[in-house]
């Protein structure tokens, strides 16, 4: 028998199961099209979910046997993902009424694919993992091929689900491992285990997690796993390439350092290596690849690569700061992500999607405010101070310093000089050439609230820091060392099954 | 006036011009370029007048950080908003309040496109640099020191004249991160030793000999490159010659400071033994800079460029006597570096002139001009004398005093750097010769017309301080005095203490 205290702490996630059922009926019934008011709905929804996310947090709850937990890391993970979601949402909606593919699906599996994410994001047990990554996963296959009649959208939601695929299954085959070796699938447990077992770990318990770091590895999109991503985000309609870019990547993300930390955080002195490896071939690789792309979206896919890099500085760290410096690094990239891809989604020259950089050509002259905007994302992705991105990279690297990564440190910082050199392009294009032809106007009103929320946030986070720093700190600490109460009702209730 | 923020004020005044101007009113594209100008000059004028309240408010007896304001700004990590002028670095405050509406000015009629952009460009470059001289956290510091990247990337590739403009604000921007960034992770590294990064407390904090090394490198990676010292100077004259005149003048006279500032109020203190370490190094680099730069200069067949590799040289008297740890030799450099500032500026300036008559930077496409600009040949010959350091002019204090330095300390370096001096006076006197005298043949060159009125006001206030510093240079020196002194005490006695150590453990 479930009992209903056990369901509080998943109410958001339950809201939302809802909610999508719920649209698609409203979406079915409604006569007429029904896309706006489900887009509406839809974003309502993740409001209300992060409403009650916020109204019954607490301090560190498990609940249904050990398979969920909600604590102060999850609950702003959770935010950051329904802040991504929900703008994703918004700025989809005039691309998929312009392009003919507004069907009322649409958002609906934008929801769903957020239930997944919030889902992984609370996971406590592989199993629990699994479910809530395949529910965001396939989700997401079916938005990346949306535009069907298209070869590319197609190829690129084809790519995603066979390599998808294969991800996951590296990543189940590593379960399994785990669980062959550990006995468990909880990761209080598999925490408990770990702990007794230092010294010599099981080489099987360490082969199943390098399988899961590959499996997790291919949805944050780290090399030598990102493959996918510039064929993926160039094919993918615009719109889901900007969730792409953020919703998803944050909560695998958080599973990522969820799973290292939590479970097999005892085992530091063995993933650390991976990640450090990673962490660095995606920093050099998102550098040098994307110098030569023309094709914006090709470029922000790996721009996300070596972002993704200097997120996983934080993670190789391994300790409270540099869990706080993922977070931060992590909630600053969301917003720098959704203003650069408004910005893409505003490119249109005639009606017609352009995605060349060189159609930027000379855009201060044509639309001086869009210009400012989109040089503000791009000094700050490449991380100049006063900007925010500064800050985000300021963190992680404090951790890996403090964590004696030194030589992860200078090359991190080397690669993200590499890096500023395609963002200044950018810039370059913008400021120093002459225009070419001028993007359509106006851009509407929910794009350029975005444009303006996105550019303030970046330039103004210098004044204001606290609020994310210390929330991103409090979240972090909550991930190392759970009260030994907790730890001794998990076992407790272990025992009784 | 204490309990006025001053320094913040100095630092925030231009930005608030900026947005001033970001806001105005729309209206026909002449009147916002003219709004724009006049709100850019008001504004850097009235900076200028806040920062004289610290020049006559500072008390001249005192090593301490003056009118210091502090707010908690990352409360958990002991960073925090601090702001501070010792006698080093308030001079620098000074020099960069002084240059801003000189170049306001010399962009009156030359800048014709985007005016509203360039001044908010330059007035935000204000703020950056006056915040960094003023910054007494070392996280606040690097956000300004590495913030000026932005507005002057923007400067060169957008109102650079020159063909190559885009390629020299990437070598630029690109040249200067990189040494930033490994300047960053030093930083890090201080923070996690000390705790804070607040500079007064590093000052007092003692880092391990070996790690000082390290630290050391990193942060001469950053201001190295600023300084620029040779062999990673290959930026500047490519970023002179493509920039504006006005994003020239700001370029040699604050920017390169930023790296003589950054020794001044980094290495040398916060890592002393390892500064007695790599001091041979600095002086190598800087004799070969001197020798083998004023020898380019001297082959340079424009006058920006010209300029540019004599700055490369003057900044080498600077890292020199600063390095030598002397009292002479620090005051020499300070002073230098200030000289430095203004006579480059003035020079830069003056090429602006020429250009903005004839458009072209070529020596050889001038030549008599002192038949028909009498004006502009007598205010070029004190600029130039100045940079030869003629006594009387404020390049004869700092580069004698520098040198005086050296000779207490190493016969060899002073020998080699006053050879500098002469082939100084070799390709300056040289490019006068051939820009100002010789016959009035050229018929667009006959057609130029001397200084106007605006032109005058630039370059009058900049006329009195080189022969303010040149014939009164106390005035400047008592201001750093008991800064230098106390920046010279704690470097020997941290030399002493280790020696101590040395000793009791043998």
């Amino acid at each position: 028998m479930i009992d209903l205290p056990g369901l509080l702490p998943a109410l958001p996630e339950i809201f939302l199961a809802c909610a999508g059922m719920a649209l698609l009926m409203i979406g079915v019934f409604h006569r007429g099209d029904a896309t706006r008011l489900v887009s509406g709905l839809t974003v309502a929804s993740f409001l209300v979910a992060a409403l009650i996310l916020i109204g019954v947090a607490e301090e560190r709850v498990v609940s249904m046997n050990g398979l969920f937990i909600v604590d102060g890391f999850a609950l702003f993970m959770k935010l950051l993902v329904l802040l991504g979601s929900a703008l994703a949402v918004i700025m989809s909606l005039g691309f998929i009424e312009r392009e003919q593919m507004a069907r009322f699906e649409y958002p609906v599996l934008f929801l769903f694919a957020t239930l997944g994410m919030l889902m992984l994001v609370s996971a406590n047990d592989l199993i629990s993992l699994y479910v809530g990554l395949e529910l965001m996963s396939l989700s997401l296959y079916v938005v990346a091929a949306f535009r069907r009649d298209t070869v590319r959208s197609s190829e690129a939601g084809m790519k995603y689900f066979v390599l998808g695929a294969v991800s996951s299954g590296m990543l189940l085959y590593g379960a399994s491992l785990v669980y062959g070796f550990a006995g468990t699938t909880n990761f209080d447990q598999l925490a408990a285990f770990t702990l007794d077992s230092t010294g010599i770990p099981p080489i099987g318990l360490i082969i199943g997690i390098v399988f899961i770091s590959a499996g997790l590895a291919f949805k944050v999109s780290a090399v030598p796993f990102h493959m996918w991503t510039p064929d993926v985000y160039e094919g993918a309609p615009t719109p889901v390439t900007a969730f792409f870019a953020v919703a998803p990547k944050i909560a695998a993300m958080a599973l990522f350092v969820r799973v290292l930390v939590g479970p097999f955080g005892d085992l530091a002195a063995q993933w650390q290596q991976i990640i450090v490896v990673t962490s660095l071939l995606s920093m050099i690789l998102g550098a040098f690849a994307a110098i030569n792309q023309r094709n914006i979206k090709r470029l922000m896919a790996y721009s996300s690569i070596s972002h993704v890099g200097f997120a996983l500085v934080g993670l190789a760290a391994g300790t409270p700061e540099g869990v706080r410096g993922v977070l931060i690094y992590m909630a600053i990239y969301l917003v720098m992500n959704v203003g650069t891809f408004a910005c893409i989604l505003c490119m249109r020259i005639n009606g017609r999607m352009v995605e060349g950089i060189d159609d930027l050509a000379g855009l201060n002259k044509t639309n001086p405010l869009m210009a400012f905007a989109l040089a503000v994302f791009m000094f700050s992705l490449a991380g100049i101070p006063p900007l925010a991105g500064f800050f985000g990279k300021l963190y992680v690297f404090m951790a890996a310093i403090n964590a004696e990564l030194y030589a992860l440190a200078v090359i991190g910082v080397l690669s993200s000089v590499v890096a500023s050199f395609y963002y200044l392009l950018i810039v370059k294009l913008m400021y120093f050439d002459e225009p070419s032809e001028a993007f359509d106007r106006p851009i509407g009103s929910g794009m350029s609230t975005i444009l303006v929320g996105a550019s303030v946030f970046n330039l103004f986070f210098i004044l204001a820091p606290a609020p994310i720093v210390d929330a991103a700190g409090a979240a972090a600490g909550t991930l190392f060392n759970p009260p030994p109460a907790v730890l001794e009702a998990a076992d407790a209730a272990a025992a009784v099954e | 006036m204490l309990h006025m923020p001053l320094l913040s004020l100095v630092t925030f005044v231009p930005l608030l011009g900026a947005a001033i101007i970001f806001f105005i009113a729309r209206g026909p594209e002449e009147v916002i370029a003219r709004n724009a100008r006049w709100m850019a000059l008001w504004t850097t004028g009235v900076t200028f007048l806040l920062s004289l309240f610290i020049w006559f408010n500072f008390d001249r007896t005192t090593a301490e950080f003056q009118f210091v304001e502090r707010v908690e700004w990352f409360p958990a990590l002991q960073i925090s908003y601090h702001m501070g002028v010792d006698g080093i670095s308030m001079m620098f405050v000074l020099l960069s309040t002084v240059l801003m509406p000189v170049c306001i000015l010399a962009s009156w009629d030359s800048i014709q496109d985007r005016v509203k952009e360039y001044m908010i460009s330059f007035l935000i470059l204000e703020t950056m640099m006056v915040g960094m001289f003023c910054a007494l956290d070392y996280v606040l510091f690097y956000v300004f020191f590495e913030g000026v990247l932005i507005p002057m990337f923007i400067i060169i590739g957008v109102w650079g004249h020159g063909e190559r403009r885009v390629y020299a604000a990437f070598k630029f921007f690109l040249y200067t991160l990189l040494g930033s960034v490994l300047m960053m992770l030093a930083l890090l590294a201080m923070y996690l030793q000390a705790g804070t990064t607040d500079i007064p407390t590093l000052l007092r904090t003692d880092f391990a000999y070996s790690m000082q090394i390290w630290l050391w490198l990193a942060m001469f990676a950053s201001f190295a490159v600023k300084v620029p010292m040779w062999p990673v100077h290959t930026w500047l004259p490519d970023a002179h010659v493509q920039a504006p005149t006005a994003g020239s003048v700001i370029l040699a006279g604050v920017l390169l400071k930023m790296g003589g500032y950054g020794f001044l109020r980094f290495s040398i203190p916060m890592l002393p033994e390892a500064t007695e370490f790599f001091t041979p190094l600095i002086y190598a680099l800087s004799v070969i800079a001197i020798i083998y730069t004023s020898l380019v200069a001297y082959a340079q067949e424009n006058m920006k460029k010209l300029i540019a590799y004599s700055s490369i040289a003057h900044m080498g008297f600077a890292t020199i006597g600063m390095f030598t740890l002397t009292t002479q030799g620090v005051q020499g450099s300070i002073f230098q570096m200030l000289s430095h500032g203004i006579v480059s500026a003035a020079l830069f300036l003056l090429v602006g002139v020429v250009y903005d008559r004839l458009h072209s930077l070529d020596i050889d496409r001038y030549g008599g001009l002192i038949r028909n600009m009498p004006k502009y040949a007598a205010i070029f010959m004190l600029f130039m004398l100045a940079s030869v350091g003629l006594p009387g002019t404020s390049g004869f204090v700092g580069e004698m005093l520098s040198l005086v330095g050296a000779f207490l300390v190493n016969t060899w370096v002073a020998a080699l750097a006053a050879i500098g001096i002469i082939l100084g006076a070799i390709y300056m006197l040289q490019l006068y010769r051939r820009v100002v005298f010789g016959k009035l043949e050229k018929d667009d060159v006959k057609r130029m017309v001397d200084l106007s009125p605006r032109e005058l006001a630039m370059f009058a206030p900049l006329i009195l301080l080189v022969l303010w510093m040149g014939i009164y240079p106390s005035s400047f020196i008592e201001v750093m005095d008991v800064s230098v002194a106390n920046l010279i005490e704690n470097y020997e006695l941290a030399l002493e203490a280790r020696d101590g150590i040395a000793v009791a453990g043998r």
